[in-house]
């Protein structure tokens, strides 16, 4: 079954979605400076909104779960803002005191 | 009138608020909780003038004037009768039929002196006409809250509120108020740290403790909740309660000075000796409670479980049952006393409880309780007559008036009321005097219906020889304070003695009018003691000169405690209830014609006399003359307006309080006299220079206070101090240049006082005619003649002793006048005119010294000069033999006891030493310590892994969720998506 010719359904969407989530998790994994960071984790839970969206869906209510996958994609949006404008604050402050946002410098709470 | 009960609750609560308030918050109230305490009396006594009010108009009092000069003019007594039978629920008089209360009159009957050997209790027939029905007493009572049933016990919170109930309420919240007022001045100095001069420390040093000002009208509040709680109180378990309370606030307030060896003395002796009397009270109160089942004095009416109303009977209705009100032995006293003749196996016969044994030959039938009750109730008047159940009537009074001698001070426990005047001055005033040693006197009162002839009879005699007793030792104490406690003690033996020959309302009338001068005395004397710093006479003298509203006030209140008066036409308050008193006597001994019973009437005339000279000696001592200590005389000054003020209030009412409308002749032209002498002389200008100048409490605090810190003051205040003294030594300069009062102007006001008074007296008479006016009964007599409980206005005999009581209206009787009021009222003269001159030659005219009459009878004075040895005695009887037993019983305790539980202690530690080792130091602790060394080695372990880079963290994250992700899909089979 060539993925390709088929029409799409939401096994399409999920794999959108798994791409998104896969390249922010190397980004978060990957990336030294804090901003990347943050870039990472906004594509991991944009990865994740792709989901929602694709199982609350109508098109797909034959296959999909029938969620109300929108509104639950909504407060992801509204947490990832929140999230951002905390994490920015925490790397100004990082910046402030380390003159690096360079996260490997971060590591005074180890144990 | 449905209110009273909540608006009597609220005035009970007001100051118990206060009190909780200041507990709470004395630090941060300071001076505020004068203001507090104050406010919450001053409420509670507007509350209950209200209520008085209230209680007036719904239940309007009806003239029952005895009042002997009205008898001389002839006024009719026996008027119509009086009818009207009036409901508890206080429904209104109908106000046509208002006539005199009808004195029931008594025939002296033979056949009542000879009564035969019938032992019940059974009253001298009251000879009232049919037609002429006394009036019921209008009361009202009922239930707060129940505060728990324990079987047919139940305690409750209750109310009971007759005319008494409305007086005492009126009489202590007034008094307490001027108290708080005057406190607020005297107490000055506790605001500040104090230098106490008495207490002397191991270094040498005087005390030096912070000022104790609010918790002193903590106290203040807490006793005036207890003492209106008290005579708020409708059932005998919850006077016993605030009885308890008003103890124990007695007991902080002597001890206020706790750090004077001599004032935590006292306290503990007041308390301890009141102890003894309550003993006696909760023998009284086991025994109601055990017979009558009950401790209600009212009926209360209660809905059961079924929703039926039934009214439970009160203890006053169950020992006076019946429409006329006679004292009776109750149903459950005869029932538990009877006794019945049984054989025993030797031929004998013993005595076995008539009842049980009933009960027993009931048992085994079928109806069983039933007919045994049955039987017992009908075989209960017979036991009754035979006398069953008597001797617990006469032993239930007793048990109660034993309370009512340890709070009254009465002998043999008169010895702690002396020693109380440790406490701060306002506080003998107003507990030590006016309301807490009041309160035994006003429960043999409020008790008095259950009180056997001869109880009163043990009453009387108690009364009699305290009154002598306190008297006595009042002649030689030179403290000042000392001589007001035990003319006190002698006062409250004369009530009692009133009380104890029948006269109720001669009694109380004495209980409310002396409360008033004794207050106003105990003032006056705080003022001086305030002025001069010490306590004793001998350093005292002309300080009329000094402290002319002092003088004058004290003076008056002298005047009103010997009873001075124009004889059958005016005079002082005292004259009215101390003629009463008299009257009662003299009629108990005419009933009874023996010299025995005639010993009440001359005892009390002896002590009217000796009252009157010991408290003429004191005032003429303190007062004129010439100064005895210099430096203190010249110290000398008039006290600040709020501590003058309340006397002055208090002494008008000390004149006045037992004057009826007639009298408003006397009040009237008395006031303006004094009125335009105050203006001629600029008495109010000062006053009020002086109020708006140093406020009302600190112009007190310029002048030194404490009755010891005079030099400390001295140095804080020095500066104002001097300008105060140099204006009191203007004001003194104006004193001598005319005086206050003069001679010729006293004279003048008193004769056009009682001229001008007797006129308009005789004015008002002419105008309204023979018949009484609705006015009539708005008198203090009046109204304690509507709170007379019911039934004891008949004369009454006890079973065992063959005196009659007369009732208190037949010394009144017009047949009497002749023979029981004059010569009453003319011996209470003498007695008082007697003592004035005494006094007079002996400490201001010094026309016999009174050295020598200590010389010559060496051996009394020292016996009065050390309070008749009671002190000594009970030392000797009480004090040493406990402290031997206890000698014994602690050295036993040392020698024997204390050596086994010493050896005990030590094996004990040994064995504890050798299983701590194996216990606890090798098991528990090493399992503890076990776990916490793998714990810790754990978390070494884990550490490594705590990197604190986040890149790490997330690796960890996704290799995490990668592993989840496969162990899912391994072993969980995906049914979610097939459904």
């Amino acid at each position: 079954m060539n993925p390709f010719t088929e029409p799409i359904t939401v096994s399409h969407y999920l794999a959108v979605g798994a791409l998104l989530f896969v390249a922010g998790a190397i980004c978060m994994a990957t990336k030294r400076n804090a901003l990347g960071v943050l870039m990472g984790i906004e594509l991991v839970l944009n990865g994740a909104n792709i989901n929602f969206v694709a199982f609350g869906s109508k098109f797909f209510r034959s296959s999909s779960l029938g969620l109300d996958g929108e509104l639950m994609a909504l407060f992801v949006i509204v947490l990832a803002a929140a999230e951002a404008a905390v994490a920015l604050a925490i790397a100004l402050n990082f910046y402030n005191n380390h003159t690096t946002i360079d996260v490997d410098h971060a590591d005074e709470l180890k144990g | 009138m449905d209110h009273l009960p909540t608006i009597y609750g609220a005035a009970v609560l007001l100051p118990l608020a206060s009190f909780v308030t200041i507990l709470l918050f004395a630090r941060q109230l300071g001076k505020v909780a004068a203001s507090i305490a104050t406010g919450a009396i001053l409420l509670s006594a507007v509350l209950s003038f209200l209520a008085f009010g209230i209680w007036l108009s719904n239940h309007p009092p009806v003239a029952a004037h005895h009042d002997s000069h009205e008898a001389a003019h002839g006024d009719e007594h026996g008027g119509a009768g009086h009818s009207d039978h009036e409901t508890k629920t206080g429904e209104k008089h109908s106000t046509g039929t208002r006539s005199p209360l009808l004195f029931v009159s008594v025939v002296q009957d033979s056949a009542a002196k000879a009564h035969d050997a019938a032992p019940a209790v059974d009253a001298a027939h009251a000879h009232a006409h049919d037609d002429h029905e006394v009036a019921a007493k209008p009361f009202k009572t009922g239930e707060y809250y129940t505060l728990g049933k324990f079987g047919s016990l139940r305690v409750t919170i209750s109310y009971y509120i007759d005319t008494l109930t409305v007086l005492m309420f009126c009489m202590v919240t007034f008094i307490a108020t001027c108290i708080h007022f005057y406190a607020a001045g005297y107490m000055h100095d506790e605001l500040s740290d104090i230098v106490d001069k008495e207490v002397t420390l191991a270094n040498g040093e005087h005390l030096h403790r912070p000022g104790r000002f609010p918790r002193f009208f903590q106290y203040l509040s807490l006793f005036c909740f207890s003492m209106l709680g008290l005579v708020l109180a409708g059932n005998i378990a919850m006077v016993f309660v605030f009885w308890e309370l008003v103890g124990i606030c007695s007991y902080f307030l002597i001890g206020f000075y706790v750090e004077r060896k001599s004032a935590s003395t006292a306290a503990n002796k007041a308390f301890i000796v009141n102890r003894v009397g309550d003993f006696g009270m909760i023998i009284g109160l086991m025994i109601i409670w055990s017979t009558l089942g009950t401790f209600s004095f009212g009926d209360i009416e209660r809905t059961d479980a079924e929703k039926h109303k039934h009214v439970e009977p009160g203890i006053f209705s169950i020992v006076r049952p019946g429409h006329d009100h006679q004292l009776i032995v109750p149903d459950g006293m005869v029932q538990a006393d009877a006794k019945e003749e049984e054989p025993t196996a030797d031929g004998k016969t013993r005595k076995v409880s008539a009842v049980a044994e009933i009960m027993r030959d009931h048992a085994s039938s079928q109806a069983g309780l039933a007919s045994a009750n049955s039987e017992i109730a009908s075989r209960t008047p017979a036991w009754r007559q035979q006398g069953y159940g008597y001797w617990l009537l006469v032993l239930a009074g007793l048990g109660i008036f034993c309370g009512c001698v340890g709070k009254s001070a009465q002998f043999p426990l008169h010895v702690w009321l002396p020693d109380a005047m440790e406490g701060p001055t306002p506080v003998s005033a107003l507990v030590h005097s006016a309301t807490m040693v009041a309160a035994g006197v006003y429960l043999v009162g409020r008790f008095f219906p259950v009180f056997a002839p001869e109880a009163l009879l043990v009453i009387a005699i108690v009364g009699a020889i305290t009154m002598l007793l306190g008297a006595s030792i009042a002649f030689t104490a030179n403290d000042i304070k000392r001589v007001l406690a035990y003319s006190t003690v002698s006062q409250l033996g004369l009530m009692m003695l009133a009380l104890g020959i029948g006269g109720w309302l001669a009694g109380l009338m004495h209980l409310i009018t002396h409360a008033f001068f004794k207050s106003l005395l105990f003032m006056c004397s705080g003022s001086v003691i305030h002025a001069v710093h010490t306590n004793d006479m001998r350093k005292m003298g002309g300080l009329i000169n000094k402290m002319p509203v002092t003088a004058i006030t004290m003076l008056i209140g002298c005047l009103a405690i010997a009873g001075v008066s124009v004889p059958f036409v005016v005079g002082f308050s005292g004259y009215y209830s101390k003629d009463a008193i008299l009257e009662q006597a003299l009629a108990f001994w005419q009933v009874n014609g023996t010299p025995q019973s005639g010993l009440f009437f001359l005892l009390a005339v002896i002590g009217a006399a000796m009252t009157t000279t010991y408290m003429f000696r004191m005032w003429f001592m303190t007062f004129v003359g010439r100064p005895r200590d210099s430096h203190a005389y010249e110290h000398a000054h008039e006290s600040s307006p709020v501590m003058y003020l309340p006397l002055v209030i208090l002494s008008v009412l000390a004149v006045c309080v037992a004057w009826n409308y007639q009298y408003i002749g006397y009040f009237a032209i008395a006031a303006a006299f004094f009125v335009g002498r105050g203006l001629q002389q600029g008495w109010f200008t000062q006053l009020r220079d002086s109020l708006s100048h140093g406020d009302a409490a600190h112009g007190d605090g310029d002048h030194g206070h404490g009755h010891d810190d005079h030099a400390a003051h001295h140095d804080s205040h020095g500066e104002h101090h001097d300008h105060q003294r140099h204006d009191s030594h203007a004001h003194h300069a104006d004193h001598l240049a005319t005086p206050p009062l003069t001679w010729s102007w006293v004279a003048t006001m008193l004769v056009c006082t009682v001229i001008g008074g007797w006129l308009t007296q005789q004015g008002i008479l002419a105008q309204r005619g023979h018949g009484a006016s609705d006015w009539d009964g708005y008198s203090l007599q009046a109204l304690l003649e509507q709170a007379r409980p019911e039934g004891t206005l008949a004369n009454a005999t006890g079973a065992w002793t063959k005196w009659t009581w007369p009732n208190e209206h037949f010394a009144h009787e017009d047949a009497q006048f002749a023979t029981i009021v004059v010569p009453a009222t003319l011996m209470a003269s003498a007695s008082w005119a007697g003592g004035i001159l005494l006094a007079a030659a002996f400490f201001w005219r010094g026309t016999l010294n009174p050295d020598d009459v200590r010389r010559q009878f060496a051996p009394i004075y020292n016996l009065l000069v050390n309070k008749w040895w009671f002190d000594e005695l009970y030392d000797a009887i009480f004090i040493q033999p406990t402290m031997v037993v206890s000698r014994l019983i602690s050295s036993f305790d040392k020698r024997w006891i204390d050596r086994f539980l010493d050896n005990l202690a030590l094996g004990g530690i040994w064995f504890s030493k050798v299983w701590e080792f194996i216990a606890d130091r090798t098991i528990v602790d090493g399992f503890v310590n076990l776990f916490a060394a793998w714990v810790y080695s754990l978390g070494t372990s884990l550490h490594a892994l705590q990197t604190g880079r986040i890149r790490q963290y997330v690796m960890f994250i996704v290799i995490g969720a990668v592993v989840i992700f496969f162990m899912i899909s391994l072993f969980w089979s995906p049914t979610l998506a097939a459904k």
